[in-house]
């Protein structure tokens, strides 16, 4: 089913008597879900866009690439960087911005300006009733009300079915500086991260891997802004970062490094499960040796990382209780994708879902 | 303001309610003597007062999580408190109610400078949470003006903002977990030190619901470092329009200011006679900072001069050490009180898409004469967050209700434009008959049916953010 406007999609859903798989282009497949397939895709195009307000309104079947498109002719852009999981997943299809919103993706940018989740300022969705339903607007403040906006941001489809998506936008950068420093360990290496993020300059995306170009350890720290400013600042924060050693400064406009570092391709073509970890930075590296991945990739500050591990491990036995939590991106594990939750949280969860979707049908399953 | 109709059963019961609350705390932190419990009858809406049945003052998780389960077993309905600064009535208790104060909640838990978060109890004040991190060279981003008194668990529940949230977000941009009491008492964590919680965002559902959906008694926060230096430029246009234009111009030229601050003709009079900060008279005014070294500052504030050159202002000024910087913030930061010394006035907050920004004004300086009542406009220009402030005299009957209606045409203009009833100071009792402006029924029920699930008997602050003919089936059940 391919609604061409929300008062269809409304009706497919009211009509619905099976569950429905919800598909934006289809390039995150990420928990397990059947169903007829229910796209957004034709929900689609910018009907709103006032740079000098930093807003862009969209219908959730418009392509990403669209919508940076058009921010880019007016020097903006998604501050929060969105990955494209196509290189990690080896998916086709076109990245929507529902899709996003419901995924709640972000990339490396995510430590500094926040999530995609931070960037949403309104949506509208269809419940599992077949409800119409707006949330927030296209203002960047607003507290009027509960923040339904949040909710659906990374609910996957399972509270609704989003129609629309309200997002705050902001200046591009002239200027991109990566700071480098080889050879540290995973400890070390967060501990520089640690001291670049705590600093006053303003660092907007901390990876390291252990094994980087060549084998060997690589940690990237990035400024970004005016060129003359971006120079003082990377100068500044070498000297900050003397005691872990020689730092190479590359100034460029070219964010391919970066780019890579959100697509987590260093994982992509590789045999094995893919996980994504959140924790705090400093209990990262204690959690990575715990489970001896095949490859991992750090990304903010240490506290994002990406694994790769032999296909069908149960991650979450090693791993033990910890203060974050792992979902399976990419695998054959016969595990929940994302980590179970707490019962009384459990409670509530449940509780919201049989209010948004009473009988079950959007994405049953997906998110447990 | 309508409120419901206090529960007689509950009235009745008070000695029991007071006495099992003291079973579980100690005697000084329960209040039902009726001379003690007027410290709580209203918050900074003080047009509306009512004394609650009781007060009830917990030390902790544990006391809160028991004075709930007392509550709901007994049916007693119950308002939290931060430190009852908010200006849309959501402290405001019933008769019926008791009021939770987490005011003895004000230890700092954990610091954490590598990670990045301090972990807090929620009756610790905004301020005093960037206190305890400064020496570190560390700050607490969101930065209400009510910043020295009002209390995180308030900035929680209102997920309030501050004049520099246009770089740093507001509250629910930077908070990472929160441990939460359910009205039956169940104490849940939600996030902690480490980004975007698990599973659905109830983070972000929580923030902002009003003290609704539970207490919060803890809190990580996210803390950053603090820049390396911040100086603003003063500028005074003739017009809103020309105001409104070097706004959008400075955002266009990837300029991105930590605050751009808005004052128009009558606060600026009011601001001068009452701080003399030696602004200009002039139509509109604007205060526009940024941050960085000294030489980053420099390179922004000759961008933005530029722009606001090409305007031509009537006064153009640059603070070029942090004596001047004061003296540029010093009329703004006086513009409340300024503005009290004339008259009481209602302080509105509706944000409006920054565009529109010439229209509304000119619609609420036409709207003030049609009423007969003087309003200011002071207000965070970047996010088009106003707050004009309607001047009016408590004492003068009928002024009052004069004043409250020309808010609600203010706000329902703020809404016609594309914009909200608030952006940051919440819906509260103030604005609650006004949210049928802002959503259709089904755009309720949607968020009602969340309140279900957490407080599915509504005890909790319950007459608020819903206009009460909407709700009052659900309390009543």
């Amino acid at each position: 089913m391919t609604p061409t406007t929300e008062d269809e999609l409304a009706q497919m859903i009211k009509g619905a008597n099976g569950p429905l798989r919800i598909q934006g282009g289809g390039t995150r497949p990420i928990g397990k879900s059947d169903g007829e397939i229910l796209s957004t895709s034709a929900l689609n195009g910018i009907s709103l866009y006032e740079p000098g307000a930093l807003t862009i309104v969209a219908g959730a079947g418009t392509p990403v690439a669209e919508i940076e498109e058009t921010l880019a002719a007016e020097n903006q852009r998604l501050a929060f960087e969105p990955m494209d999981h196509r290189p990690l997943l080896n998916t086709d299809g076109t990245p929507t911005l529902g899709g996003l919103a419901a995924a709640n993706v972000s990339g490396p940018r995510r430590i500094a300006v926040g999530a995609c989740r931070d960037f949403m300022l309104g949506v509208r969705f269809v419940d599992g009733s077949g409800n119409i339903i707006k949330n927030g607007g296209r203002v960047m403040k607003n507290v009027t009300g509960y923040d339904l906006v949040k909710l659906m941001a990374g609910s996957y489809g399972t509270l609704g079915v989003m129609s629309e998506v309200a997002l705050k936008v902001l200046p591009n950068v002239e200027t991109t500086g990566t700071l480098m420093l080889a050879g540290l360990s995973d400890e070390k290496a967060i501990a520089a991260m640690s001291k670049a993020l705590g600093s006053p300059f303003e660092v907007t995306g901390a990876a390291h891997f252990p094994k980087g170009e060549g084998g060997a350890p690589l940690t990237i720290l990035r400024i970004e802004g005016f060129a003359d400013s971006v120079k003082y600042r990377a100068n500044r924060l070498r000297a900050t970062l003397a005691a872990f050693g020689d730092v190479d400064i590359e100034i460029s406009e070219d964010n391919s490094r970066w780019a890579a570092v959100r697509d987590v391709t260093h994982l992509a073509n590789q045999e094995g499960d893919v996980w994504r970890i959140s924790s705090k930075p400093s209990a990262a590296a204690g959690l990575i040796s715990k489970i001896s991945p095949k490859s991992v990739q750090y990304d903010w500050g240490g506290g994002l990382m990406w694994v790769l591990v032999d296909q069908g491990r149960d991650l979450r036995a090693s791993l033990g209780s910890f203060d974050g939590h792992a979902t399976l991106i990419r695998g054959s594990a016969d595990v929940p994708t994302f980590q179970p939750e707490a019962p009384a949280l459990a409670a509530m969860t449940s509780g919201l879902r049989s209010k948004f979707d009473p009988r079950g049908i959007l994405n049953p399953g997906m998110m447990s | 303001m309508e409120m419901p109709t206090p529960n007689a059963a509950v009235l009745s019961r008070k000695e029991q309610i007071v006495a099992r609350l003291r079973e579980v705390l100690p005697s000084d932190a329960v209040i039902s003597d009726e001379r003690e419990t007027r410290a709580y009858e209203c918050d900074a809406l003080t047009a509306y007062k009512c004394p609650p049945l009781c007060a009830v003052l917990p030390a902790n998780t544990d006391e809160v999580s028991a004075v709930m389960k007392i509550c709901h077993d007994m049916g007693v309905p119950v308002v939290p408190r931060g430190s009852g600064t908010s200006l849309a009535g959501g402290a405001l208790p019933t008769a019926d109610s008791v009021i939770l104060g987490v005011a003895k909640m004000n230890s700092v838990i954990e610091t954490n400078y590598d990670d990045r978060y301090i972990k807090v109890q929620t009756g610790r004040t905004n301020l005093s949470v960037t206190g305890a991190v400064e020496t570190n060279g560390f700050f607490y981003a969101p930065d209400p003006s009510s910043q020295l008194a009002c209390a995180i668990a308030g900035n929680i529940a209102m997920n309030s903002g501050g004049a520099h949230c246009l770089k740093y977000g507001v509250t629910t941009n930077n908070l990472m977990g929160v441990t939460m009491v359910l009205m039956d008492g169940t104490v849940v964590e939600i996030g902690g030190a480490h980004l975007d919680a698990g599973g659905l965002d109830l983070l972000g559902l929580i923030c902002g619901s009003e003290g609704q959906l539970g207490v919060v008694t803890e809190a990580t926060l996210r803390i950053l470092h603090k820049p390396e230096g911040a100086r603003p430029v003063l500028m005074g246009y003739d017009d809103a329009e020309t105001a409104g234009q070097v706004v959008t111009d400075i955002i266009k030229a990837g300029i991105l200011p930590v605050a751009i601050e808005y004052m128009d003709r009558p606060c600026i009079e009011a601001t001068e006679a009452f701080a003399k900060a030696g602004y200009p008279m002039c139509e509109a005014l604007l205060i526009v900072e940024v941050e960085g070294s000294d030489a980053e500052i420099d390179a922004q504030l000759k961008l933005i001069m530029e722009i606001a050159q090409k305007h031509n202002p009537v006064e153009l000024r640059e603070a070029k050490d942090a004596d001047e910087a004061g003296r540029i913030w010093l009329g703004r930061k006086s513009a409340f009180g300024a503005m009290g010394q004339i008259n009481d006035y209602m302080c509105l907050d509706g944000t409006i898409p920054v565009s529109s920004l010439p229209f509304v004004l000119k619609r609420i300086g036409e709207m003030s004469k049609e009423f007969g009542l003087d309003v200011g406009n002071v207000f965070h220009a970047g996010d088009g967050n106003m707050h004009p402030l309607i001047l009016f005299d408590a004492n003068k009957p009928g002024d009052l209700e004069l004043c409250e209606a020309f808010g609600a045409e203010i706000l329902k203009l703020c809404v016609e434009v594309g914009g909200c009833l608030t952006g940051e100071h919440g819906v509260g009792i103030e604005k609650r008959d006004l949210m049928n402006v802002q959503y259709a029924p089904a755009d309720l029920e949607a968020q009602m049916v969340v309140k279900d699930v957490f407080d599915p008997a509504w005890l909790l602050n319950a007459a608020k953010v819903f206009p009460l003919a909407t709700s009052d089936q659900r309390r009543a059940a």
